[in-house]
């Protein structure tokens, strides 16, 4: 078992630990905030390549995002799990890269990274079931425009409100739900009717 | 009412009928077409839950990189702020030099002004 000065990390996703961590580290404890990063790097990395299909990308969102992170701490009040605030930084950073970056880049689904189950099912048929349709849902979100793609990873997969996604995407609540409708109504179609089949198991 | 009014409407439907009107909610349950879609968009709601549990992990190294950049701006934030506070010490003290200089002009003003009445009413 790893353990760091601040405890065993089986309670790093423990929001209390977290939260401590973050109190730590708006007082200036450097080693608090590395022990943020290190808790949420995977996470903030994994939303990253959702958002920009692009490992590289990727990489310089969440490296931008840690960096507004460290900037910003001090403002951070608790109102909301610091997951959240950081996934709505990194939404606001990818937005922004995304924006910025002159040249259009299609990346395949194949060029990406393997993802990692964080709970695996037991039962090996269902659980290549849902590798299967992961790997289709995964690629499926990735043939949406990018400001399709941003609206629906942010809201059916982590959650967010339409208020908090219009913010940190510099578009209008009503915006959002536009884009989520499209979004969901294209993946539905590119998707559709093998998911109801495959999903009976989720 | 037709399956494909409403058909736009059902993606805004599948977190609950709230995003429907009465007329569209009646018809839905009748209407086994907009239900079977209707169930069609609650397992791709499902499904895309599902990939929140997944963590794709980056490429080794990333970490150090990560506490790396954030240390450098660390340290550039120190330093700006230690700059910061050696230019508030030396505006300091050169505020109080000027202060005890003035201080000292005006209490020697004052004291020769007292010494002239003095050196007047002797010589009379």
């Amino acid at each position: 078992m790893r353990s760091s000065a601040f405890g065993p990390l089986e309670e790093l996703s423990d929001d209390a630990q977290v939260a401590l961590w973050v109190e730590a580290a708006q007082e200036g404890d450097e080693a608090a905030f590395q022990e943020l990063v290190a808790s949420s790097y995977r996470d903030v990395f994994t939303l990253a390549l959702r958002l920009c299909r692009s490992e590289e990308d990727a990489l310089d969102v969440t490296q931008e995002a840690y960096l507004r992170c460290y900037r910003s701490l001090g403002s951070f009040r608790g109102d909301s799990k610091f997951s959240t605030w950081m996934y709505r930084i990194t939404a606001n950073c990818a937005s922004t890269y995304l924006k910025k970056r002159s040249r259009h880049r299609h990346e395949s689904i194949e060029d990406q990274l393997e993802p990692a189950d964080a709970e695996p099912s037991r039962d090996p048929v269902g659980r290549a079931e849902n590798t299967e349709l992961r790997s289709r849902l995964d690629g499926a979100l990735g043939t949406l425009a990018p400001k399709l793609r941003a609206v629906v990873v942010l809201r059916d997969i982590y959650d967010l409100s339409h208020e908090d996604i219009a913010s940190e995407l510099g578009i209008s609540v009503s915006a959002s739900k536009v884009r989520l409708h499209r979004a969901r109504h294209q993946l539905r179609d590119s998707l559709l009717p093998d998911v109801v089949v495959a999903s009976h198991d989720l | 009412m037709i399956c494909e009014q409403i058909a736009e409407s059902l993606p805004k439907a599948v977190e609950g009928t709230d995003g429907l009107s009465p007329a569209q909610r009646a018809h839905v349950e009748t209407c086994l077409r907009c239900q079977a879609e209707l169930v069609q968009y609650r397992s791709l709601l499902r499904a895309l839950h599902t990939l929140r549990t997944e963590v794709i992990e980056p490429a080794p190294g990333v970490l150090p990189e990560l506490l790396a950049a954030v240390g450098q701006v660390g340290e550039h934030h120190a330093i700006r702020s230690l700059i910061n506070r050696r230019r508030v010490a030396y505006a300091g003290g050169i505020a109080a030099a000027t202060a005890a200089g003035v201080t000292g002009v005006v209490l020697l003003t004052l004291r020769s002004r007292r010494s002239r009445p003095i050196a007047g009413s002797a010589s009379g």
